[in-house]
């Protein structure tokens, strides 16, 4: 193997992992039971991957399409479009949090009537954990599914129209399944990108304990009262996360992703 | 403000250790300097380096402003955190002249570590007070109301200072608070209030007056059991006790009560 890349690629990686490193060996092995056992942690692991999970379905629901529109259609404007759609990459994720009770908070643009009329608050709300972390992650599954759209042979889709197939289709039958993969390394980055939130969830959703609070919220806490037990909690977030991914990959993903 | 205080350190110890490896006269000037400075005032100089709790940032920073332009030679550096922060900084050996703490817990800190030079004192207190939105849209009137699940209500969580004083203020009055978000600090609740997403929040006296006119103030009787003392002292291994004390000195005057006052803080009661 060349050297120019090796020794670049070995040193990136020693800079990646060894916060980890610290983490493990900081890590007060002989407390972590007790750690664990704690009320709360449960509950913020639980609400932690559910509305991940959530954010991620949501993100695939509009995320591809709207990587389709970037990659294949010729509306108009689309470079700026896509400036907007990752907007939320740039952005904050505080800043974001503030934008979305903007518009979704009570006294925010779309907020106000569902309160004033249908008594409906999002602010404070799982819902609202969702929505955070989906406007957070949803950009990383667009540029990942727009990236494998563009890379993807637009000759099937040209066949697929001559032989009498329309528009919906050709996405269905022959789009999806070339660019599955990229679809699901989106998926896994917009997954790991809302586990991870914590910006915009705290902003937003405020911080209550089997509502709201996700575990970056509950390690974030712990950092002001006791860091063991903030340690303890990073690190369960990343057993679990990474065991996630893992099985995923075996299971889902194949050998094409890499993920 | 924060980052280049910090940066200020590395240059206030080395004045230190160049001043412990000076030659006998330069202390004598110092002394003859500091008699000088407590009898006119003026004649202060070098940089005095002060550790403030992060509520006192805009009253400290302009008494500090104002010891400075009654001393011309003399630079006030702050470094404004959160009092742990700086307790922790302090017993890390920071070259500091004044620790001002918004607790008597992380002044205790301090004085455990025998790092104080005369015993602390409390200049100034803060109580909680109920913040809501400009018009008060929840009709809140005490502290009963944070019991009132219909209303939105924000409160610190218990594992910050403005939390824990919360929970005791609650306990205390027998009132089980429905609270729908438990903020992070106490400027996130603040911040809930400002944007009209709460009915009320549980903050201090101090980040009512600092939210101007979008926020109303409502203070509570019970908040008496929770009264903040913020503590002040010169450090033993001050670089610049003259300073230092011309500084304390400054807190306690009538000028600078005022200037306390003014953003919401009260006089000790004890």
């Amino acid at each position: 193997m060349p050297a120019p890349l090796l020794v670049p690629a070995a040193i990136g990686i020693v800079f990646l992992v060894f916060p980890l490193v610290g983490l493990v060996i900081r890590a007060p092995w002989s407390a972590i039971g007790p750690q664990l056992a704690q009320e709360g942690v449960g509950q913020a692991l639980r609400l932690s991957l559910v509305s991940a999970t959530l954010a991620t379905l949501v993100s695939l629901l509009l995320g591809v399409p709207i990587a389709w529109v970037l990659a294949r259609s010729r509306i108009p404007g689309r470079s700026v479009l896509r400036a907007l759609v990752t907007v939320p990459l740039v952005l904050p994720p505080v800043v974001g949090g503030v934008a979305l009770f903007l518009v979704l908070g009570r006294q925010g643009i779309l907020g106000r009537p569902l309160f004033e009329h249908l008594g409906i608050t999002i602010p404070f709300t799982t819902t609202a954990v969702v929505i955070a972390e989906t406007f957070v992650a949803m950009p990383f599954l667009v540029i990942s599914v727009e990236g494998a759209l563009r890379a993807a042979d637009a000759r099937f889709e040209d066949a697929a129209a001559t032989l009498g197939a329309d528009r919906w289709t050709t996405f269905r039958r022959v789009t999806l399944p070339l660019v599955a993969p990229g679809i699901a390394a989106g998926a896994v980055l917009c997954w790991a990108r809302a586990l991870g939130e914590f910006g915009a969830t705290i902003t937003f959703a405020g911080n209550f304990p089997g509502t709201t609070q996700t575990m970056p919220l509950a390690v974030y806490l712990a950092l002001q009262r006791d860091p063991e037990a903030a340690i303890v909690l990073s690190l369960v977030l990343l057993a679990v996360s990474l065991a996630t991914l893992l099985l995923l990959r075996d299971r889902w993903l194949g050998r094409g992703v890499s993920a | 403000m924060k980052t280049r205080a910090l940066l200020v350190l590395p240059a206030v110890a080395a004045l230190a250790l160049s001043a412990c490896g000076g030659s006998s006269s330069d202390a004598a000037a110092g002394t003859s300097s500091s008699a000088a400075a407590s009898s006119s005032g003026g004649d202060l100089s070098g940089t005095l380096t002060v550790f403030a709790a992060a509520s006192l940032t805009d009253v400290f920073t302009d008494l500090g402003a104002q010891l400075e332009a009654d001393n011309p030679g003399l630079d006030v550096q702050f470094n404004v955190a959160g009092s742990s922060a700086l307790a922790t900084q302090l017993t890390q050996g920071a070259p500091v002249d004044v620790f001002a703490s918004a607790n008597e817990k992380q002044m205790t800190v301090v004085t455990d570590a025998g790092l104080q030079g005369a015993g602390p004192t409390v200049f100034t207190e803060n109580v909680l007070e109920i913040a809501v939105p400009r018009g008060n849209p929840g009709k809140v009137t005490g502290l009963a109301d944070f019991g009132n699940a219909d209303l939105a209500l924000a409160i610190c969580a218990a594992d910050v200072p403005c939390g824990a004083a919360a929970e005791a203020v609650f306990a205390d009055a027998g009132i089980t608070a429905q609270p729908d978000t438990e903020e992070e600090d106490v400027k996130a609740a603040l911040t809930k209030v400002q944007l009209g997403e709460v009915d009320a929040a549980l903050v201090y006296a101090t980040d009512v007056q600092a939210a101007g006119s979008d926020v109303e103030g409502i203070p509570f009787p019970e908040a008496e059991k929770e009264i903040n003392s913020y503590p002040i002292c010169v450090l033993k291994a001050a670089p610049n006790p003259e300073a230092a004390q011309a500084f304390v000195d400054l807190v306690n005057s009538d000028a600078g009560q005022q200037a306390l006052t003014d953003a919401g803080f009260r006089a000790p009661t004890s």
